[in-house]
């Protein structure tokens, strides 16, 4: 897969729909493409997070250890995982596997964080998708209230 | 040492100089004969004075007994000699002539060899005995030495010393002694002639030294100035971090042009001197022939002096100039060596020095060092009056694991080096059972005790050598014995004596391997092994052997067994399901986790030209690429690779991070390639100019396509690459065949690290985690083949280069403990010795050494209080007192020094 094919599908992800395909050039250069077997982890919990990953193929799983492995959510194609950690600072709060073979664009913190402030139409852009996030957390929560109610 | 050069010389070469002199001696008749012979070759040749008439004869090489008349009345013929008329005479005497100048020229050429080899062998001598004394030096006092300095020294400023001691008495014998001749010939020839001549030398003799005495006192502040800077330069060097972090370089700059004007300035007055005196010498040189040719030409007009007398003194005086002028250099030259040697001896006269005898390596030291270690009032001043250590006194075993602590300036590295016998106390006595430490000879404290400073030196040699030193105390093993070494050696060793040298054969094996616990060279790395894995090294020197070269021709079974690694690499990664993470080299097919340069090259560059930076500009490559059809789809993948970098990197600030970390093409060289691409849009490729070309065609070089992923490699480029690969490696083969190590699958490459060996192929880009799990294997399968062993050995070649400065300052110290355990003295002093290292690794490598060393004496200086308590005794200095000493249990109560330390911690 050539960084052409790449870029075509960074550009079906929400989060970079808007952003300058030299720029998204840029951004897939910059980083590596890496491919997991099944069963890999992408990221462990509790570790420092170094970087963000884009699912380009493949599906995984968010798992936290509580008591034993839990499966908190299912991830695949196109979406953006880690960022969470490079963003505040903070552990992996979940382990990401990889439950097929998985290909992931790996952006470093370093590479994430120049590309934000030199495009700051990017970060724009990853605000709308946290907010967006927030507000269905938000919903999600409102919601399990109104059941325990 | 003598201070008296002549001394010097006479005493260590009496011998030679007195068979130099006789063979002198021995020369001078047969000079003294080529002198009167002209004469006789003019008189009687020519003129035929003494002939009658042509029938006429004279008898030739008639001889007397010298004396004969004296001693019997009447003149005794020893030989009456040929009767010969005057063409016969003529041509016997110039005959003669030939033979006389023959027999002189060979006295010449023995003489000089002669003073030649006895020139050297002093110089050898000399030199010889400043190493000595350097070698020597209390440690004290060397590290005051300025090591350029003393290089400078004994490498330049003896090296005149050398020249001169050959002529030191035979030139004044023999110039005198031909000045003497020529003078005595003249006199005898006419008194007045030579009169004059002899108050011409007079004159010359007595005016030109003095005029010379300037140059002399110039000289020393040559000397001296030159050596200064040789001293500067080395602290240029040794400086450079702090001129180039406090930018000074042009402070240095101007010092050493300020210095270098000081020596141009001395240099040039000398040369002006120099000249000045050569000028006056010559013209009163010239001035006496003048006198003969004028007064005594007149003089043999008059009838006064025959013709054939004239030209005799003429050609006498030619002689005379000669010599005296050379007696006048050599007077020069003495004065000016006497200076030399006075100054360089000067320089290695320390207030104190150790006596031979305590580094002669006949001592025994068979006899372990136990009982009792007693100091009792030991101090120690330094020069200027301050009391470093003020009269310790303290009893312990010499078994005792033993910490001295206390804080920086208390005089407990000074202490240690007492301990260690590197400095002398100034007073008060040390025992070690019975026996006086301060008395002992080096073999027993330099094999009986091991020393650890902070600084830990390391020679330029391999870590296996530089771990060895501490064993190397006398040759033990001879080499190899062959007759024609045997013969060798002999005249060796007699040269050696000759010149006062030592006669130790440095070829021999030194290793004391027995004192290390190991029986030879063969199983002496086991030890080496165990130490190194005590002091924490053992995985560093593995990976020092992964990544270091061995040379297959001297270890071939290593190479051997590296090649069956690689060979049984693919079967293990496909065991732990990890094939697609090493991609191979094949000769026939291209390696997409390569770089376009490294698929082309397929080798391991060993000269600069080859090197994959260099290769766009390699003239060889460049004809490959071209009879490949190669250059023109390069020409086009630059095109390509320049569209994207400018497209990508367009918009981002030059001096961004991005272009470094990222970008095929330099910030400053963007606008170039703009300008190229610009061209190929509005005119087509043909519009691009040849060095534009070249720049283009270099992009591709540096591209792989597994991690660049831009598409530009297809299955026409891989074909045509390969075929380039295989004619660039057939033209090499003929051109230039040892520039490039070519990949063989079948054979082990000596220009690749043993990683790259065993690997021979690339880590798969894009794989996660690929470098980590490969690694991982490798080292399992290295193990599993029992092959770490033989990478270790490996490490253990590595060169540590000038000073240990390709390992780490922990490295450096753990290598210095892992030395200094492998000698397994019988009390271990380690002052402060780990001090670099993190305090974790610190406490885990005391302890390991501590327990290796149970039964064995330690003495331990320590900074920091934690560890005190693994040690028998606590010793506590402060202000160079021993203030407090006993067990940590009972030195730990309220109120104690230890317990303000450690409450200070």
């Amino acid at each position: 897969m050539s960084i052409e094919q790449e870029v075509e599908i960074l550009r079906k992800i929400p989060l970079f729909a808007n952003i300058d395909s030299a720029k998204l050039k840029l951004m897939c250069f910059a980083s590596q493409r890496l491919t997991f077997t099944a069963g890999q982890s992408l990221c462990d919990q509790g570790d420092a997070g170094e970087s963000a990953f884009i699912i380009i193929e493949g599906d995984a799983d968010i798992v936290v250890q509580n008591n034993g492995p839990l499966v908190v959510a299912q991830v695949g194609k196109n979406d953006i995982i880690g960022e969470i950690a490079i963003l505040c600072d903070v552990p992996r709060t979940a382990s990401v596997v990889a439950t097929s073979e998985l290909t992931a664009l790996e952006i470093t913190k370093d590479l994430f964080f120049r590309m934000v402030t030199d495009f700051p139409e990017m970060g724009v852009e990853i605000m709308r998708v946290l907010a967006h996030r927030l507000e269905h957390t938000t919903a999600l929560l409102m919601a399990a209230r109104e059941g325990a109610k | 040492m003598e201070p008296n050069l002549f001394k010097y010389i006479w005493r260590h070469s009496k011998r030679e100089q007195i068979a130099i002199l006789l063979l002198v001696l021995l020369s001078m008749p047969f000079y003294f004969l080529s002198l009167d012979l002209p004469k006789q070759i003019v008189n009687r040749g020519i003129l035929g004075e003494g002939f009658e008439s042509a029938a006429d004869s004279q008898s030739f090489l008639a001889f007397d007994l010298p004396f004969g008349e004296a001693l019997t009345g009447a003149p005794v013929e020893l030989f009456d000699g040929f009767s010969l008329e005057q063409q016969g005479l003529l041509l016997s005497l110039t005959f003669t002539y030939v033979i006389l100048y023959l027999i002189n020229s060979g006295f010449k050429y023995s003489i000089n060899t002669g003073k030649g080899r006895m020139g050297e062998r002093m110089l050898r001598r000399l030199r010889y005995e400043l190493s000595d004394r350097i070698l020597r030096f209390p440690i004290p006092y060397i590290r005051k030495v300025k090591q350029a300095e003393a290089a400078t020294m004994i490498k330049d400023e003896v090296e005149p010393l050398g020249g001169f001691i050959g002529d030191a008495f035979v030139t004044p014998a023999f110039l005198g002694g031909q000045a003497i001749t020529a003078m005595i010939f003249i006199l005898t020839q006419n008194v007045w002639l030579g009169l004059v001549a002899a108050v011409i030398v007079a004159f010359q003799t007595y005016l030109v030294p003095r005029m010379r005495l300037p140059i002399l006192r110039l000289g020393r502040q040559r000397q001296l100035t030159a050596r200064q800077l040789a001293g500067r330069i080395a602290e240029v060097v040794d400086g450079a971090v702090e001129i180039h972090s406090h930018d000074t370089s042009n402070l240095e700059r101007s010092d050493l042009a300020s210095r270098l004007g000081r020596i141009f300035e001395i240099r040039y007055e000398i040369f002006q001197r120099k000249f000045m005196v050569k000028f006056v010498n010559n013209f009163l040189a010239q001035l006496t022939p003048f006198i003969f040719y004028g007064g005594g030409g007149v003089l043999a007009i008059r009838g006064y002096l025959d013709v054939g007398a004239l030209v005799a003194v003429i050609f006498a005086y030619k002689d005379l100039p000669g010599p005296i002028k050379e007696l006048i250099d050599w007077e020069q030259q003495r004065a000016d060596v006497q200076i030399k040697y006075d100054q360089v001896i000067e320089q290695f006269q320390p207030p104190e020095i150790l006596e031979p005898e305590v580094q002669d390596p006949e001592q025994d030291a068979s006899e372990p060092l136990a009982g009792p270690l007693s100091l009792s009032a030991v101090s120690l001043t330094d020069e200027s009056g301050n009391r470093l250590v003020r009269s310790a006194s303290f009893t312990v075993d010499s078994s005792d694991h033993i910490a001295i602590l206390g804080p920086a300036g208390s005089g407990k590295d000074h202490l240690a080096m007492i301990l260690a016998r590197l400095a002398m106390p100034s007073s008060g006595s040390i025992r070690i059972g019975t026996r006086d430490l301060t008395k002992m000879p080096q073999s027993i404290t330099g094999q009986r005790i091991g020393y650890l400073g902070q600084d830990t030196f390391f020679f330029p040699q391999s870590v296996r050598e530089n771990l060895l030193y501490g064993l190397r105390h006398r040759p033990l093993r001879e080499p190899e014995d062959t007759p024609a070494r045997r013969v060798r050696r002999k005249a060796w060793v007699a040269e050696s004596l000759r010149a006062g040298n030592t006669t130790l054969d440095f070829e021999a094996d030194w290793t004391d391997y027995a004192a290390a616990g190991a029986t030879g060279p063969e199983d002496i790395d086991e030890q080496i092994v165990e130490v190194l894995k005590l002091v924490d090294m053992a995985d560093d020197v593995y990976r020092f052997g992964l990544s270091g070269t061995i040379d297959a021709e001297a270890r071939p079974e290593i190479a051997e067994a590296i090649l069956q690694a690689r060979a049984a690499l693919p079967k293990r990664l496909i065991e732990e399901k990890a094939e697609n993470l090493v991609i191979r080299f094949d000769p026939d097919s291209y390696n997409q986790n390569a770089t376009l340069a490294e698929n082309l090259l397929f080798g391991t560059p060993r000269k600069p030209e080859y090197m994959l930076g260099a290769l766009a500009k390699n003239e060889l490559m460049g004809a490959v690429l071209k009879d490949a059809g190669l250059d023109e789809s390069m020409l086009d993948m630059g095109i390509s690779i320049a569209r994207t970098m400018l497209e990508i990197f367009a918009d981002l600030p030059p001096g961004h991070p991005f272009f470094e970390q990222f970008s095929f093409i330099d910030a400053d060289d963007l606008a170039d390639f703009g300008s190229y691409i610009a061209k190929v849009e509005k005119q087509g490729k043909d519009a691009l100019g040849p060095p534009d070309r070249l720049a283009l065609r270099g992009l591709p070089l540096n591209y792989s396509e597994a991690r660049h992923r831009l598409g530009l490699i297809n299955d026409s480029i891989e074909a045509r690459a390969v075929a380039a690969r295989k004619l660039f490696a057939e033209r090499l083969k003929r051109e230039d065949p040892h520039a490039v190590a070519i990949y063989d699958p079948d054979a082990y490459n000596g220009a690749a690290s043993l990683q790259d060996n065993i690997l021979f192929g690339r880590v798969a880009h894009g794989q996660a985690k690929a470098e980590e799990t490969v690694r991982l294997i490798m080292t399992d399968l290295l193990s599993a083949l029992g092959l770490r062993a033989a990478v270790v050995e490996a490490g253990l070649d590595f060169q540590v280069s000038v000073g240990g400065k390709r390992l780490s300052a922990a490295q450096r110290q753990k290598l210095g403990l892992a030395r200094v355990l492998l000698k397994r003295p019988d009390v271990l002093i380690v002052n402060d010795g780990l001090a670099v290292m993190d305090l974790a690794t610190q406490d885990r490598l005391q302890r390991n050494v501590l327990e290796r060393r149970k039964g064995r004496g330690v003495i331990w200086v320590l900074q920091r209080p934690q560890s005190c308590e693994h040690f028998a005794r606590v010793l506590i200095m402060q202000d160079g007192r021993i203030v407090e000493q006993g067990s940590f249990a009972d030195l730990n109560k309220p109120g104690s020094a230890l317990n303000q330390i450690l409450a200070a911690e």
